[in-house]
């Protein structure tokens, strides 16, 4: 199963994009509009890029009113992502797309380095929210601290799945000016650099949790896919190589069909956790 | 939404334009698109595409005015004829050409999309701004233009004509700024750092009137207030 990253695509801009994937992540929606950050808000690095937009958005409101019904239209599963600064703030976004059937499931952004973040811990506002949906409900996690922890604490508050991983906090400098580039300075580092982290936070959460996982971070071809499956994600996020590709959803989806039949996978579900299982058999 | 189109395009030359390089491509199937709009241009070995109005649109070409100024334009600067890359667009929204007295306005590598525009419009007159002889050879691609070297700035020959012309402008953003208090209603074409082109990165996002706005998807050309 191939989804975007929260933010890494506009279905309105891009609605064939969208529905090249198998379910469409919005971008995080917040209780009350917001414009995000000034620029400038993207920079390359060597081996990624930093952004620091810092979740604009329409706001609630205006999202149930003008972009669910258009979102319903493009006929893929729509997940949305769900940010705020309490966790009443999540719970009341919950609650109120709990009532709307082209909804399928609920992405909680617990992680976004561009704002600051709730006082609550993730597994409060993961029970807050648990409270008010009935719908599908992923924490989306970034890749610090103790993270077998924090994905056991989110499944005993009732998450019914993570995504793994969100930006991690990155600053570049310009060549010229030796200045950041981006107005905030520090931004949120994603790309090819993020892939070795992906893949840690998958491998470590597959063996805290039995919670299905979308794993995501640097994933640029059909081989970063396969090894995302490996280590434990049962589905798999696009997010930076939609900016420079947007027709990367094909072009991952052909390269992860014929890695695949490679490496003697009949489906995607087979190669999930494989990587554990050979490092079981190898000790065995 | 139209149709995102993206190919991998064959380099038939780069020429040197001043300090400027005219990337020249195979179309391909790639459509050139209105004057002012752009192209995402994938440098060889950089992760992000790089976003180029159109400057020219020879039978069978597109061609791009790349000023070389990082990493990524660098890259583009160094292809080679026989050389391949990737290619995005047309996208954005371009200038309206249904103006009746246009007059073209163009500061630094601001020229790029000018010469494109400049046919559409049956080759009006323009004013553009360098900031020195070897840049000002650019002025060569855009026919009838009146040039100006710093310490003179555009705005001096543009002050007391604006009124009487329809402005379509691209350059430096305090050039546009001072444009748009000269002439309102002028077309101006804006500049952000850009991640996609295509409205999915919020990097282009720029506050114009009090509003915020994706460049790549409202612009990047906007009609002043």
């Amino acid at each position: 199963m191939l989804l975007n990253a929260s933010g890494c695509l506009d279905a309105s801009t891009a609605p064939d994009v969208a529905r090249s994937l198998d379910a469409f992540v919005t971008k995080t929606v917040t209780p009350l509009p917001r414009e995000g950050n000034p620029p400038v808000r993207i920079a390359e690095t060597e081996v990624g890029m930093v952004n620091s937009i810092g979740l604009a958005n329409p706001g609630l409101e205006a999202f149930l009113a003008d972009h669910v019904p258009r979102l319903a239209e493009l006929g893929v599963p729509l997940w949305v992502s769900v940010g705020g600064f309490s966790a009443d703030e999540y719970a009341a976004s919950c609650a109120a797309l709990d009532a709307r059937a082209a909804v399928t499931t609920l992405e909680l952004n617990l992680s976004c380095p561009n704002v600051d973040e709730a006082p609550e811990s993730a597994a409060q506002i993961v029970a807050a929210c648990r409270a008010a949906t009935t719908k599908p409900l992923y924490a989306k996690l970034a890749a610090t601290g103790d993270l077998a922890e924090l994905a056991r604490a989110v499944a005993d508050a009732g998450a019914d799945g993570l995504s793994l991983v969100n930006t991690l906090r990155g600053l570049t400098l310009d060549e010229r000016s030796l200045r950041p580039p981006l107005a905030r300075g520090v931004g949120g580092l994603s790309g090819p650099a993020l892939k070795p982290v992906s893949l840690a936070a998958v491998w470590v959460c597959r063996r805290a949790t039995a919670l299905p996982i979308v794993g995501m971070g640097g994933v640029a071809s059909g081989r970063d896919a396969l090894e995302l499956l490996a280590v434990g994600a049962h589905a798999v996020a696009l997010g930076t190589v939609l900016f420079a590709d947007p027709h990367a959803p094909a072009r991952v989806r052909a390269e992860l069909a014929a890695e695949l039949s490679a490496h003697g996978f009949a489906a995607p579900a087979d190669a999930v956790g494989a990587a554990h299982d050979r490092v079981l058999a190898a000790s065995v | 939404m139209p149709e995102l189109r993206r190919e991998r395009l064959r380099v038939l030359a780069v020429e040197q334009v001043g300090p400027y390089s005219l990337l020249r491509v195979s179309r391909g199937m790639l459509t050139p698109g209105r004057p002012g709009q752009f192209f995402m241009l994938s440098p060889p070995g950089r992760l992000l595409p790089r976003p180029m109005s159109l400057c020219l649109a020879p039978p069978g070409e597109l061609a791009f005015l790349i000023d070389a100024v990082g990493p990524g334009t660098r890259a583009l600067c160094a292809l080679a004829p026989g050389n391949t890359l990737d290619v995005l667009g047309p996208l954005g929204n371009g200038f309206r050409v249904d103006v009746r007295r246009p007059l073209l306005v163009g500061g630094g590598i601001g020229v790029a999309p000018l010469p494109y525009l400049a046919e559409a419009l049956g080759r009006p007159p323009a004013l553009l701004g360098f900031r020195s002889e070897h840049h000002a050879q650019a002025a060569a691609l855009v026919p009838n233009a009146e040039v100006v070297l710093e310490p003179t700035y555009v705005t001096e020959p543009l002050a007391p004509v604006a009124r009487r012309h329809d402005v379509l402008a691209c350059g430096p953003e305090p050039m546009l700024a001072a444009v748009r208090e000269l002439a309102p209603g002028a077309q101006l074409a804006w500049e952000a750092p850009m991640a996609c082109g295509y409205g999915a990165c919020y990097g282009c996002a720029v506050e114009l009137d009090g509003s915020w706005k994706r460049l790549c998807v409202e612009g990047p050309v906007l009609v002043a207030a």
